[in-house]
């Protein structure tokens, strides 16, 4: 049974031709997969797809073996799915950076003794414990980066989707993220527009072409 | 500038003396809003010059404790006073009483005088404790003790949202106007100049809203359902105990100063 499953994916942003033409998509645990194609073809979309933030106009999303349509059968999605925006301003709101790890945590109920220790560990296994108490928008990008993935990590996800997780990052705070992600047991879906990263984290691919996904390898 | 927020009056326990630098700083946020508030609110109570004046010296023993940068913080207190001068200047001529001098054939009183004087003693030695205690805390600090404070949650939150979010809105505009620069632009009083800034506002907010609906679906994928939950937990610690005797003994001195005569 496949984690993630789009079929024939239809949807158009209000006033806009379509941007998705029947995609299809299907992503098994422990797979790495990428997706390819130009700005603006729609590849941030497919994600928002999986996650419930877009709901597609025809076709159907399946994720863990289930149908999912309504806002509700989605908020056990997000839970497990773990999604890296482009922009890690968007991601990072708290004001602290331990405050931001913690969010998703107490968000599944924990209490605030073991959200914090969840901060820590996490913090500790990514070597990021100097940031704890930093102030989140004085972060430099590449420490913003590497924290947004800590505040999906800690929420223990099964599925990592990542848009974009290179831009803004220099080489060696990109080095440390192909390190992080190769050590991670997790099945991913990147959407990247850098080749040598993509060779490293997620070399087979789907290309995104005229609203239709196909298979590259 | 990053000073260690997370231990204000939490979690770490540095052992720096009560008096030393910038110690304020490590004081819990709660315990600082209070005093203050207690310390303004007496401030403005007082009429006795002597209680006054020595309000004013007590405000000067915190500036150097605040760990402020003295000559600015002096500088915003006088900002200040620009804005109450023309009161303090007019004040003796309009009150009457016993005459002092005549201008152009005004007369100035020592009754209006000595208000005169009272508000600026009182202006200042306020608006001098209260940058002490609570301007100089990290804007996230006050919210979170606000928060403590029991402060209603909605407007915490939009504090510490715009805190947040306030440096991502100004780097964007500097952007924008940099892009407008290096095209040529230079402000002036033209339509021009108008109709470019009116397409820069618009930008900026159709943005912030595009931003706000993105941090929200963030939010969502991280399991937010519409409660917010702050970590932070303060202690009262030995030393802010000790700090709340201080300035208690201070207010109390004040009270005592202002009372003097009714009490004898």
């Amino acid at each position: 049974m496949p984690l993630l499953e789009l079929s024939d994916i239809k949807f158009a942003y209000p006033g806009h031709d379509p941007i998705l033409n029947g995609a299809s998509l299907s992503l098994e645990a422990g797979e790495r997969l990428s997706i390819l194609g130009p700005n603006g073809a729609g590849k941030s979309t497919l994600l928002k797809m999986i996650v419930g933030l877009l709901k597609p106009d025809a076709g159907q999303v399946s994720v863990f073996g289930e149908t999912r349509d309504q806002e509700a059968d989605f908020h056990d999605v997000r839970r497990r799915v773990g999604f890296v925006f482009q922009d890690p301003d968007d991601q990072l709101f708290s004001p602290t950076v331990a405050e931001d790890i913690a969010f998703g945590p107490l968000n599944l109920g924990k209490s605030r003794d073991e959200a914090l220790a969840l901060v820590d560990n996490i913090l500790a296994k990514l070597a990021l414990t100097h940031l704890r108490d930093r102030i989140t928008h004085r972060l430099s990008g590449g420490e913003k980066r590497l924290v947004t993935l800590a505040t999906v990590l800690v929420m223990e996800p099964e599925v990592l989707l990542l848009d974009e997780p290179t831009n803004a990052l220099d080489e060696e705070n990109e080095e440390r993220l192909v390190e992080i992600l190769s050590g991670l047991p997790q099945a991913m879906l990147l959407i990247s527009h850098d080749p040598k990263f993509r060779a490293r984290v997620a070399p087979s691919a789907y290309r995104l072409r005229a609203g239709v996904l196909t298979r590259e390898d | 500038m990053s000073q260690p927020l997370l231990a204000a009056g939490s979690e770490k326990s540095t052992s720096d003396s009560l008096l030393s630098r910038g110690s304020l700083a490590a004081l819990d946020p709660r315990m600082r809003i209070v005093v203050a508030a207690i310390y303004a609110i007496v401030v403005v109570s007082l009429s006795d010059f002597a209680a006054l004046g020595l309000a004013l010296g007590f405000a000067f023993c915190l500036l150097p404790l605040s760990g402020l940068p003295i000559k600015r913080t002096l500088k915003r207190m006088i900002g200040m006073d620009s804005f109450i001068i023309f009161t303090l200047l007019i004040l003796p001529f309009s009150v009457p009483g016993t005459p002092i001098f005549t201008v152009w054939g005004f007369v100035a009183s020592y009754e209006g005088l000595w208000q005169a004087i009272e508000i600026a003693l009182t202006a200042n030695a306020a608006i001098l404790g209260l940058m002490c205690l609570v301007g100089s805390m990290e804007p996230v600090a006050m919210g979170h003790g606000l928060h403590a404070l029991r402060v209603p949650e909605r407007l915490v939150q939009l504090m510490m949202f715009t805190i947040r979010y306030i440096e991502v809105l100004r780097e964007e505009y500097m952007r924008l106007r940099a892009a407008m620069k290096v095209r040529g632009f230079r402000p002036g009083t033209n339509w021009h100049t108008y109709r470019s800034f009116g397409y820069l506002v618009g930008i900026m907010l159709v943005r912030a809203l595009e931003r706000s609906e993105r941090i929200l679906g963030a939010m969502k994928c991280r399991g937010f359902t519409g409660r917010f939950v702050l970590l932070e937990r303060f202690k009262m610690q030995k030393r802010d105990w000790t700090f709340v005797a201080l300035t208690g003994l201070a207010i109390l001195a004040l009270i005592a100063v202002e009372l003097r005569h009714a009490i004898a």
